[in-house]
Protein backbone atom coordinates (compact mmCIF):
# COMPACT_ATOMS: atom_id res chain seq x y z
CA UNK A 1 0.00 0.00 0.00
CA UNK A 2 1.20 3.38 -0.88
CA UNK A 3 1.82 5.56 2.18
CA UNK A 4 -1.28 8.10 3.38
CA UNK A 5 -0.56 11.60 2.78
CA UNK A 6 0.57 13.64 5.66
CA UNK A 7 -1.13 17.51 5.85
CA UNK A 8 -0.62 19.96 7.76
CA UNK A 9 -3.82 21.06 9.56
CA UNK A 10 -5.12 22.57 12.51
CA UNK A 11 -8.24 21.52 14.15
CA UNK A 12 -10.50 23.48 12.12
CA UNK A 13 -9.14 22.71 8.49
CA UNK A 14 -9.10 18.94 9.60
CA UNK A 15 -12.91 19.20 10.02
CA UNK A 16 -13.11 20.87 6.87
CA UNK A 17 -10.35 18.56 4.93
CA UNK A 18 -12.60 15.67 6.09
CA UNK A 19 -16.06 16.93 5.94
CA UNK A 20 -14.77 17.93 1.80
CA UNK A 21 -14.19 13.77 1.49
CA UNK A 22 -17.53 13.12 3.14
CA UNK A 23 -19.35 15.30 0.46
CA UNK A 24 -22.29 17.07 2.24
CA UNK A 25 -25.30 17.81 -0.28
CA UNK A 26 -25.95 21.05 2.44
CA UNK A 27 -23.55 23.29 5.22
CA UNK A 28 -25.10 25.48 6.68
CA UNK A 29 -23.01 27.74 8.94
CA UNK A 30 -22.39 30.97 10.47
CA UNK A 31 -18.66 31.94 11.15
CA UNK A 32 -17.70 32.19 14.99
CA UNK A 33 -14.31 31.63 16.61
CA UNK A 34 -12.74 29.41 16.89
CA UNK A 35 -14.69 27.65 14.64
CA UNK A 36 -14.74 29.89 11.74
CA UNK A 37 -11.63 28.18 10.10
CA UNK A 38 -13.89 25.13 9.30
CA UNK A 39 -16.46 27.79 7.66
CA UNK A 40 -14.04 29.99 5.86
CA UNK A 41 -12.54 26.18 4.66
CA UNK A 42 -15.31 24.63 2.98
CA UNK A 43 -16.51 27.84 1.60
CA UNK A 44 -13.48 27.99 -0.60
CA UNK A 45 -13.98 24.68 -1.28
CA UNK A 46 -17.52 25.15 -2.68
CA UNK A 47 -16.56 28.64 -4.61
CA UNK A 48 -13.25 26.36 -5.75
CA UNK A 49 -15.89 23.88 -7.56
CA UNK A 50 -13.88 21.23 -5.27
CA UNK A 51 -16.84 20.70 -3.57
CA UNK A 52 -20.48 19.97 -4.68
CA UNK A 53 -22.38 20.86 -2.21
CA UNK A 54 -25.09 23.81 -1.43
CA UNK A 55 -23.44 26.31 0.68
CA UNK A 56 -26.10 28.57 2.83
CA UNK A 57 -24.91 31.90 4.50
CA UNK A 58 -27.07 31.95 7.02
CA UNK A 59 -27.77 34.90 9.54
CA UNK A 60 -27.34 32.99 12.79
CA UNK A 61 -26.83 29.62 13.74
CA UNK A 62 -31.14 29.02 15.13
CA UNK A 63 -30.50 29.43 11.38
CA UNK A 64 -27.93 27.19 10.37
CA UNK A 65 -29.43 24.37 12.47
CA UNK A 66 -32.44 25.60 10.97
CA UNK A 67 -31.22 24.67 7.25
CA UNK A 68 -29.58 21.55 8.35
CA UNK A 69 -32.97 19.90 9.96
CA UNK A 70 -34.82 21.10 6.38
CA UNK A 71 -32.03 19.52 4.31
CA UNK A 72 -31.83 16.85 6.75
CA UNK A 73 -35.39 15.71 6.67
CA UNK A 74 -35.75 15.61 2.59
CA UNK A 75 -32.49 13.33 2.53
CA UNK A 76 -29.47 14.92 1.77
CA UNK A 77 -26.29 14.59 3.91
CA UNK A 78 -25.92 18.62 6.36
CA UNK A 79 -23.43 19.54 7.99
CA UNK A 80 -22.66 22.81 10.30
CA UNK A 81 -20.40 23.93 12.50
CA UNK A 82 -19.98 26.22 15.84
CA UNK A 83 -19.21 27.21 19.35
CA UNK A 84 -19.82 28.86 22.49
CA UNK A 85 -22.66 31.25 21.78
CA UNK A 86 -23.50 30.03 18.61
CA UNK A 87 -23.97 26.69 20.01
CA UNK A 88 -26.74 28.46 22.46
CA UNK A 89 -28.25 30.24 20.36
CA UNK A 90 -28.66 26.74 18.45
CA UNK A 91 -30.61 25.17 21.43
CA UNK A 92 -33.72 25.15 20.60
CA UNK A 93 -33.37 23.58 17.20
CA UNK A 94 -30.95 20.70 18.73
CA UNK A 95 -33.84 18.84 20.14
CA UNK A 96 -35.79 19.15 17.20
CA UNK A 97 -32.80 17.70 15.02
CA UNK A 98 -32.58 14.89 17.46
CA UNK A 99 -35.87 14.02 17.83
CA UNK A 100 -36.55 14.01 14.11
CA UNK A 101 -34.13 11.42 13.93
CA UNK A 102 -32.09 13.60 11.54
CA UNK A 103 -28.21 12.42 10.86
CA UNK A 104 -26.73 15.70 11.08
CA UNK A 105 -23.43 16.08 11.44
CA UNK A 106 -21.74 19.05 13.44
CA UNK A 107 -18.45 20.44 14.30
CA UNK A 108 -17.98 22.07 17.64
CA UNK A 109 -14.96 24.13 18.63
CA UNK A 110 -14.99 24.28 22.28
CA UNK A 111 -15.25 27.55 23.70
CA UNK A 112 -16.50 29.06 27.09
CA UNK A 113 -19.83 30.91 27.76
CA UNK A 114 -20.17 34.34 28.26
CA UNK A 115 -20.12 36.26 30.52
CA UNK A 116 -17.22 37.56 30.98
CA UNK A 117 -16.71 37.53 27.38
CA UNK A 118 -14.53 35.06 26.56
CA UNK A 119 -13.45 33.77 23.22
CA UNK A 120 -11.29 30.44 24.45
CA UNK A 121 -10.93 27.22 25.12
CA UNK A 122 -13.34 25.49 28.35
CA UNK A 123 -16.73 22.97 27.62
CA UNK A 124 -18.94 24.88 29.14
CA UNK A 125 -20.72 25.02 25.30
CA UNK A 126 -21.41 21.55 24.70
CA UNK A 127 -21.31 20.16 28.24
CA UNK A 128 -24.23 22.37 28.33
CA UNK A 129 -26.34 20.83 25.40
CA UNK A 130 -25.69 16.91 26.80
CA UNK A 131 -29.76 16.66 27.30
CA UNK A 132 -30.67 17.63 23.43
CA UNK A 133 -30.30 14.22 22.20
CA UNK A 134 -27.06 14.23 20.35
CA UNK A 135 -24.49 11.85 20.39
CA UNK A 136 -21.39 13.60 21.30
CA UNK A 137 -17.62 12.50 20.33
CA UNK A 138 -14.73 14.82 22.01
CA UNK A 139 -11.18 14.98 20.20
CA UNK A 140 -7.62 15.52 21.42
CA UNK A 141 -5.89 16.76 18.52
CA UNK A 142 -6.34 17.46 14.69
CA UNK A 143 -5.94 13.91 13.66
CA UNK A 144 -8.42 12.62 15.65
CA UNK A 145 -10.46 15.57 14.60
CA UNK A 146 -10.15 14.43 11.05
CA UNK A 147 -11.31 10.59 11.93
CA UNK A 148 -13.89 10.90 13.85
CA UNK A 149 -15.24 13.87 11.62
CA UNK A 150 -15.36 10.99 9.07
CA UNK A 151 -17.28 8.29 11.33
CA UNK A 152 -19.81 10.82 12.14
CA UNK A 153 -21.79 10.92 9.37
CA UNK A 154 -21.67 6.76 8.96
CA UNK A 155 -22.49 6.70 12.60
CA UNK A 156 -25.14 8.94 12.42
CA UNK A 157 -26.78 8.27 9.39
CA UNK A 158 -26.52 3.90 10.09
CA UNK A 159 -30.64 2.95 10.05
CA UNK A 160 -29.52 1.36 13.72
CA UNK A 161 -28.86 5.01 14.68
CA UNK A 162 -30.55 7.91 12.98
CA UNK A 163 -28.79 10.49 15.21
CA UNK A 164 -27.17 13.59 14.57
CA UNK A 165 -23.93 13.89 15.74
CA UNK A 166 -21.61 16.58 17.54
CA UNK A 167 -17.82 16.05 16.95
CA UNK A 168 -15.87 18.15 19.66
CA UNK A 169 -12.58 19.32 19.86
CA UNK A 170 -11.20 22.22 21.88
CA UNK A 171 -11.04 25.80 20.61
CA UNK A 172 -7.86 27.47 19.71
CA UNK A 173 -5.74 24.31 21.66
CA UNK A 174 -6.92 21.80 19.07
CA UNK A 175 -9.04 24.30 16.07
CA UNK A 176 -5.69 26.48 15.78
CA UNK A 177 -2.67 24.05 16.04
CA UNK A 178 -1.05 23.24 13.54
CA UNK A 179 0.09 19.39 13.45
CA UNK A 180 0.84 16.55 10.69
CA UNK A 181 -2.64 14.86 9.83
CA UNK A 182 -2.49 11.58 8.34
CA UNK A 183 -5.52 11.67 5.63
CA UNK A 184 -7.43 8.98 3.55
CA UNK A 185 -7.04 9.07 0.19
CA UNK A 186 -10.50 10.15 -1.50
CA UNK A 187 -11.48 6.92 -2.40
CA UNK A 188 -10.81 5.59 1.01
CA UNK A 189 -13.46 8.01 2.60
CA UNK A 190 -15.97 6.66 -0.89
CA UNK A 191 -15.69 3.34 0.12
CA UNK A 192 -15.99 3.58 4.16
CA UNK A 193 -18.88 6.39 4.23
CA UNK A 194 -21.64 5.41 1.09
CA UNK A 195 -24.14 8.36 -0.29
CA UNK A 196 -27.01 8.51 2.38
CA UNK A 197 -29.32 6.27 2.13
CA UNK A 198 -32.43 7.91 3.50
CA UNK A 199 -35.76 6.21 5.10
CA UNK A 200 -38.20 8.82 4.64
CA UNK A 201 -36.82 10.92 1.86
CA UNK A 202 -38.96 13.35 0.40
CA UNK A 203 -40.83 11.74 -2.01
CA UNK A 204 -44.40 14.02 -3.77
CA UNK A 205 -46.06 10.50 -4.44
CA UNK A 206 -45.23 9.33 -0.66
CA UNK A 207 -45.58 12.49 1.49
CA UNK A 208 -44.44 12.31 5.33
CA UNK A 209 -45.71 14.76 8.25
CA UNK A 210 -42.37 15.45 10.55
CA UNK A 211 -42.65 17.52 13.55
CA UNK A 212 -46.45 16.95 14.24
CA UNK A 213 -48.43 17.71 17.47
CA UNK A 214 -47.31 14.90 20.19
CA UNK A 215 -49.86 14.54 22.73
CA UNK A 216 -49.67 13.17 26.21
CA UNK A 217 -51.17 10.05 24.94
CA UNK A 218 -48.28 9.49 22.39
CA UNK A 219 -45.16 11.89 23.21
CA UNK A 220 -43.70 9.65 26.19
CA UNK A 221 -43.70 6.19 23.52
CA UNK A 222 -41.92 9.12 21.00
CA UNK A 223 -39.06 9.67 23.24
CA UNK A 224 -38.82 6.04 24.60
CA UNK A 225 -38.36 5.28 21.54
CA UNK A 226 -35.50 7.75 20.99
CA UNK A 227 -34.07 7.06 24.26
CA UNK A 228 -33.40 3.43 23.33
CA UNK A 229 -32.07 4.02 20.07
CA UNK A 230 -29.57 6.61 21.77
CA UNK A 231 -28.42 3.83 24.44
CA UNK A 232 -28.67 1.32 21.49
CA UNK A 233 -26.13 3.72 19.33
CA UNK A 234 -23.41 2.24 21.24
CA UNK A 235 -23.25 -1.06 19.94
CA UNK A 236 -23.03 0.53 16.19
CA UNK A 237 -20.56 3.26 17.20
CA UNK A 238 -18.05 0.77 18.38
CA UNK A 239 -18.88 -1.40 15.55
CA UNK A 240 -18.06 1.18 13.11
CA UNK A 241 -14.72 2.16 15.24
CA UNK A 242 -13.40 -1.40 14.98
CA UNK A 243 -14.10 -1.20 10.83
CA UNK A 244 -12.25 2.20 10.48
CA UNK A 245 -9.56 0.88 12.83
CA UNK A 246 -8.61 -2.22 10.51
CA UNK A 247 -9.61 -0.74 7.82
CA UNK A 248 -6.87 2.30 7.94
CA UNK A 249 -4.70 1.29 10.76
CA UNK A 250 -6.24 3.25 13.68
CA UNK A 251 -6.79 2.16 17.30
CA UNK A 252 -9.34 3.94 18.73
CA UNK A 253 -11.64 2.88 21.49
CA UNK A 254 -14.34 4.39 23.28
CA UNK A 255 -12.53 4.70 26.48
CA UNK A 256 -9.06 5.13 26.11
CA UNK A 257 -6.78 3.53 28.82
CA UNK A 258 -2.92 4.79 29.32
CA UNK A 259 -0.65 3.32 31.60
CA UNK A 260 -3.37 1.36 33.47
CA UNK A 261 -1.99 -1.45 34.51
CA UNK A 262 -1.11 -1.87 38.36
CA UNK A 263 -2.47 1.91 38.66
CA UNK A 264 -4.29 2.53 41.99
CA UNK A 265 -5.08 5.95 40.74
CA UNK A 266 -6.25 7.15 37.32
CA UNK A 267 -7.24 10.73 35.90
CA UNK A 268 -10.70 10.75 33.57
CA UNK A 269 -10.26 12.88 31.13
CA UNK A 270 -11.80 14.35 27.86
CA UNK A 271 -10.57 16.57 25.10
CA UNK A 272 -7.17 17.93 24.76
CA UNK A 273 -6.18 18.29 27.88
CA UNK A 274 -5.53 14.41 28.18
CA UNK A 275 -1.97 15.47 26.85
CA UNK A 276 -0.68 17.44 29.39
CA UNK A 277 -2.58 15.06 31.89
CA UNK A 278 -0.64 11.82 30.42
CA UNK A 279 3.03 13.48 30.67
CA UNK A 280 2.11 14.08 34.13
CA UNK A 281 1.18 10.56 34.48
CA UNK A 282 4.55 9.57 32.70
CA UNK A 283 6.37 11.35 35.29
CA UNK A 284 4.49 9.55 38.13
CA UNK A 285 5.39 6.76 36.82
CA UNK A 286 8.64 7.69 36.70
CA UNK A 287 8.69 8.05 40.47
CA UNK A 288 7.03 4.57 40.51
CA UNK A 289 3.49 5.92 41.28
CA UNK A 290 0.84 3.59 40.57
CA UNK A 291 -0.92 6.18 38.47
CA UNK A 292 -2.74 5.53 35.19
CA UNK A 293 -4.91 7.47 32.82
CA UNK A 294 -8.49 7.25 30.99
CA UNK A 295 -9.84 9.35 27.75
CA UNK A 296 -13.60 9.50 27.84
CA UNK A 297 -14.16 9.79 23.62
CA UNK A 298 -17.82 9.56 23.69
CA UNK A 299 -19.96 11.58 26.72
CA UNK A 300 -23.27 10.97 24.48
CA UNK A 301 -24.34 7.94 24.84
CA UNK A 302 -22.33 7.32 27.98
CA UNK A 303 -20.55 4.69 28.09
CA UNK A 304 -21.32 2.90 31.21
CA UNK A 305 -19.99 -0.56 30.96
CA UNK A 306 -16.71 0.56 29.26
CA UNK A 307 -16.10 2.99 31.94
CA UNK A 308 -17.40 0.76 34.80
CA UNK A 309 -14.95 -2.13 33.07
CA UNK A 310 -11.92 0.40 33.40
CA UNK A 311 -12.36 1.65 36.37
CA UNK A 312 -12.84 -1.19 38.53
CA UNK A 313 -10.13 -2.07 40.59
CA UNK A 314 -8.86 1.25 40.91
CA UNK A 315 -8.87 3.25 44.78
CA UNK A 316 -9.24 6.51 43.31
CA UNK A 317 -10.42 8.44 39.90
CA UNK A 318 -9.71 12.32 39.87
CA UNK A 319 -12.71 13.55 36.42
CA UNK A 320 -11.39 16.20 35.00
CA UNK A 321 -14.03 18.58 34.15
CA UNK A 322 -13.60 21.20 31.94
CA UNK A 323 -16.57 23.58 33.60
CA UNK A 324 -18.67 24.18 36.07
CA UNK A 325 -21.99 22.45 36.15
CA UNK A 326 -23.00 25.80 38.81
CA UNK A 327 -24.60 24.67 41.98
CA UNK A 328 -24.80 21.10 41.00
CA UNK A 329 -23.36 18.18 43.68
CA UNK A 330 -20.31 17.57 41.54
CA UNK A 331 -18.53 20.20 40.27
CA UNK A 332 -18.84 19.34 36.42
CA UNK A 333 -21.57 17.19 34.50
CA UNK A 334 -18.73 14.52 33.85
CA UNK A 335 -18.24 14.13 37.35
CA UNK A 336 -21.44 13.90 38.04
CA UNK A 337 -22.15 11.19 35.45
CA UNK A 338 -18.99 9.31 36.38
CA UNK A 339 -20.26 9.01 40.26
CA UNK A 340 -23.72 7.81 39.25
CA UNK A 341 -22.41 5.34 36.65
CA UNK A 342 -20.52 4.19 39.59
CA UNK A 343 -22.59 4.10 42.39
CA UNK A 344 -23.82 0.27 42.21
CA UNK A 345 -20.65 -0.86 41.82
CA UNK A 346 -19.31 -3.12 44.42
CA UNK A 347 -16.05 -2.31 45.23
CA UNK A 348 -16.10 1.20 43.59
CA UNK A 349 -13.14 3.60 43.56
CA UNK A 350 -13.45 7.39 45.36
CA UNK A 351 -14.45 9.63 42.71
CA UNK A 352 -13.17 13.56 43.07
CA UNK A 353 -13.95 15.92 40.48
CA UNK A 354 -11.44 18.84 39.05
CA UNK A 355 -13.19 21.51 36.79
CA UNK A 356 -9.82 23.07 35.32
CA UNK A 357 -8.66 25.06 32.03
CA UNK A 358 -12.07 27.35 32.62
CA UNK A 359 -12.62 29.97 29.87
CA UNK A 360 -8.58 29.23 28.66
CA UNK A 361 -6.70 28.98 31.86
CA UNK A 362 -3.49 27.48 30.79
CA UNK A 363 -3.30 23.97 32.92
CA UNK A 364 0.13 22.50 32.71
CA UNK A 365 2.24 19.53 33.93
CA UNK A 366 2.23 20.92 37.56
CA UNK A 367 -1.49 21.17 37.77
CA UNK A 368 -1.73 17.65 37.09
CA UNK A 369 0.84 16.28 39.75
CA UNK A 370 -0.73 18.50 42.13
CA UNK A 371 -4.21 16.58 41.28
CA UNK A 372 -2.50 13.60 41.24
CA UNK A 373 -1.03 13.92 44.51
CA UNK A 374 -4.21 14.54 45.91
CA UNK A 375 -5.39 11.54 44.59
CA UNK A 376 -2.63 9.37 46.46
CA UNK A 377 -3.36 11.17 49.31
CA UNK A 378 -7.62 9.66 48.81
CA UNK A 379 -6.15 6.27 48.01
CA UNK A 380 -3.91 6.15 51.23
CA UNK A 381 -6.55 7.43 53.71
CA UNK A 382 -9.22 5.34 52.25
CA UNK A 383 -11.60 8.82 52.17
CA UNK A 384 -13.02 11.52 50.48
CA UNK A 385 -13.16 15.27 52.08
CA UNK A 386 -14.51 17.15 48.87
CA UNK A 387 -16.16 16.27 45.87
CA UNK A 388 -14.72 18.50 43.59
CA UNK A 389 -12.39 21.35 43.82
CA UNK A 390 -11.16 23.64 41.17
CA UNK A 391 -7.85 23.95 39.24
CA UNK A 392 -6.23 27.02 38.20
CA UNK A 393 -8.03 29.47 40.11
CA UNK A 394 -6.85 31.73 42.75
CA UNK A 395 -8.34 31.78 46.04
CA UNK A 396 -9.39 29.29 49.21
CA UNK A 397 -10.78 26.00 48.22
CA UNK A 398 -9.08 26.20 44.53
CA UNK A 399 -5.86 24.46 42.78
CA UNK A 400 -4.19 27.43 41.39
CA UNK A 401 -3.13 30.16 40.04
CA UNK B 1 -53.38 2.29 22.13
CA UNK B 2 -49.22 1.91 20.38
CA UNK B 3 -46.46 1.00 22.56
CA UNK B 4 -42.99 2.75 21.89
CA UNK B 5 -42.08 -0.20 19.76
CA UNK B 6 -44.95 0.41 17.64
CA UNK B 7 -45.56 4.19 16.73
CA UNK B 8 -43.88 5.74 14.16
CA UNK B 9 -40.57 6.36 13.58
CA UNK B 10 -40.26 9.55 15.45
CA UNK B 11 -43.65 10.08 15.79
CA UNK B 12 -43.79 10.63 11.88
CA UNK B 13 -47.08 10.53 10.12
CA UNK B 14 -46.87 8.37 7.47
CA UNK B 15 -50.41 8.31 5.54
CA UNK B 16 -51.05 11.93 4.46
CA UNK B 17 -54.51 13.23 4.86
CA UNK B 18 -55.67 11.25 8.26
CA UNK B 19 -56.87 14.21 9.90
CA UNK B 20 -60.57 13.13 8.76
CA UNK B 21 -59.78 9.72 10.38
CA UNK B 22 -58.62 11.58 13.74
CA UNK B 23 -61.64 11.56 16.16
CA UNK B 24 -62.01 14.17 18.43
CA UNK B 25 -65.01 13.46 19.73
CA UNK B 26 -63.36 11.44 22.62
CA UNK B 27 -64.33 14.13 24.94
CA UNK B 28 -67.06 16.09 25.97
CA UNK B 29 -68.48 17.78 28.88
CA UNK B 30 -70.60 15.98 30.75
CA UNK B 31 -73.66 16.65 28.70
CA UNK B 32 -74.61 16.70 25.16
CA UNK B 33 -77.46 18.07 22.90
CA UNK B 34 -80.42 16.04 21.89
CA UNK B 35 -82.86 17.60 19.06
CA UNK B 36 -86.31 17.12 19.33
CA UNK B 37 -87.26 17.11 15.52
CA UNK B 38 -90.94 17.85 15.53
CA UNK B 39 -90.01 21.63 17.04
CA UNK B 40 -87.30 22.22 14.58
CA UNK B 41 -87.88 24.83 11.76
CA UNK B 42 -85.20 24.31 10.09
CA UNK B 43 -83.87 27.95 11.00
CA UNK B 44 -80.35 26.81 11.13
CA UNK B 45 -79.20 29.20 13.87
CA UNK B 46 -77.89 26.30 15.74
CA UNK B 47 -75.57 25.56 12.70
CA UNK B 48 -74.03 29.07 12.52
CA UNK B 49 -73.43 29.47 16.16
CA UNK B 50 -71.75 25.82 16.82
CA UNK B 51 -68.12 26.96 17.27
CA UNK B 52 -67.19 23.38 16.53
CA UNK B 53 -68.99 23.11 13.63
CA UNK B 54 -70.38 19.84 15.08
CA UNK B 55 -73.91 20.65 13.53
CA UNK B 56 -74.55 18.54 10.65
CA UNK B 57 -77.01 19.93 7.73
CA UNK B 58 -79.34 17.58 6.03
CA UNK B 59 -82.13 17.69 4.01
CA UNK B 60 -84.83 19.71 5.84
CA UNK B 61 -83.71 18.61 9.39
CA UNK B 62 -80.34 19.16 11.22
CA UNK B 63 -78.42 16.36 13.09
CA UNK B 64 -75.65 16.58 15.35
CA UNK B 65 -71.89 14.96 15.18
CA UNK B 66 -71.25 13.52 18.64
CA UNK B 67 -67.73 12.46 17.37
CA UNK B 68 -66.99 16.92 17.23
CA UNK B 69 -69.36 18.05 19.67
CA UNK B 70 -67.69 19.30 22.59
CA UNK B 71 -71.26 20.13 24.81
CA UNK B 72 -70.74 23.42 25.17
CA UNK B 73 -74.26 24.20 25.08
CA UNK B 74 -74.61 26.84 22.79
CA UNK B 75 -76.79 25.33 20.11
CA UNK B 76 -79.41 24.61 22.89
CA UNK B 77 -79.29 28.02 24.16
CA UNK B 78 -79.60 29.83 21.05
CA UNK B 79 -81.99 27.50 19.17
CA UNK B 80 -85.58 30.18 19.27
CA UNK B 81 -87.84 26.53 18.98
CA UNK B 82 -86.56 25.17 21.86
CA UNK B 83 -85.59 22.08 20.05
CA UNK B 84 -82.61 21.31 21.66
CA UNK B 85 -82.17 20.23 24.77
CA UNK B 86 -78.97 19.49 26.90
CA UNK B 87 -79.06 15.81 28.26
CA UNK B 88 -76.66 14.33 30.53
CA UNK B 89 -74.01 11.54 29.75
CA UNK B 90 -75.91 9.44 31.92
CA UNK B 91 -78.78 9.39 31.25
CA UNK B 92 -78.30 7.46 28.42
CA UNK B 93 -79.87 7.73 24.61
S1 LIG C 1 -73.26 21.53 22.27
FE1 LIG C 1 -71.80 23.02 21.45
S2 LIG C 1 -70.44 21.79 20.27
FE2 LIG C 1 -72.18 20.52 20.59
S3 LIG C 1 -73.47 20.88 18.85
FE3 LIG C 1 -74.13 22.31 20.39
S4 LIG C 1 -73.01 24.17 19.96
FE4 LIG C 1 -71.97 22.51 18.86
S1 LIG D 1 -81.65 26.40 16.01
FE1 LIG D 1 -83.22 25.03 16.72
S2 LIG D 1 -84.85 25.33 15.30
FE2 LIG D 1 -83.10 26.22 14.33
S3 LIG D 1 -82.30 24.56 13.11
FE3 LIG D 1 -81.26 24.42 15.03
S4 LIG D 1 -82.49 22.99 16.22
FE4 LIG D 1 -83.69 23.63 14.50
Amino acid sequence: MMARKVLALNGDEAAAYAVKQCKPDVIAAYPITPQTIIVERLSDFVADGELDAEFIAVESEHSAMSACIGASAMGARAYTATASQGLALMYEMLFVASSFRLPIVMSVANRALNSPLNIWNDMSDTMGARDCGWIQIYNENSQEVYDFTIQAFRIAEDHRVLLPVMVCHDGFVVSHSTEGVEVLSDGEVDSFLPPRDPVYPLDVEKPVTIGCVGVPEYYPEIKYQQEVATKKSIETIKEILREFNESFGRSYGIVEEYRTDGAEVALLTIGSISGTAKEAVDEMRAEGKPVGLLKLRLFRPFPIEALRKSLSGLKVVGVVDRHISFGSCMGGALNMEVRAALYEMKDRPHVMGFPTGLGGRDIRVEHFLKIIDELLMIAEQDALEEEYKVVGCRGPGCIGP
Amino acid sequence: METWEEVTFAGYILEPGNAESYKTGDWRSRQKPVINQEKCTFCLLCWIYCPDGAIIRKEGEVEIDYYHCKGCGICAYECPSGAIRMRSEMEGE
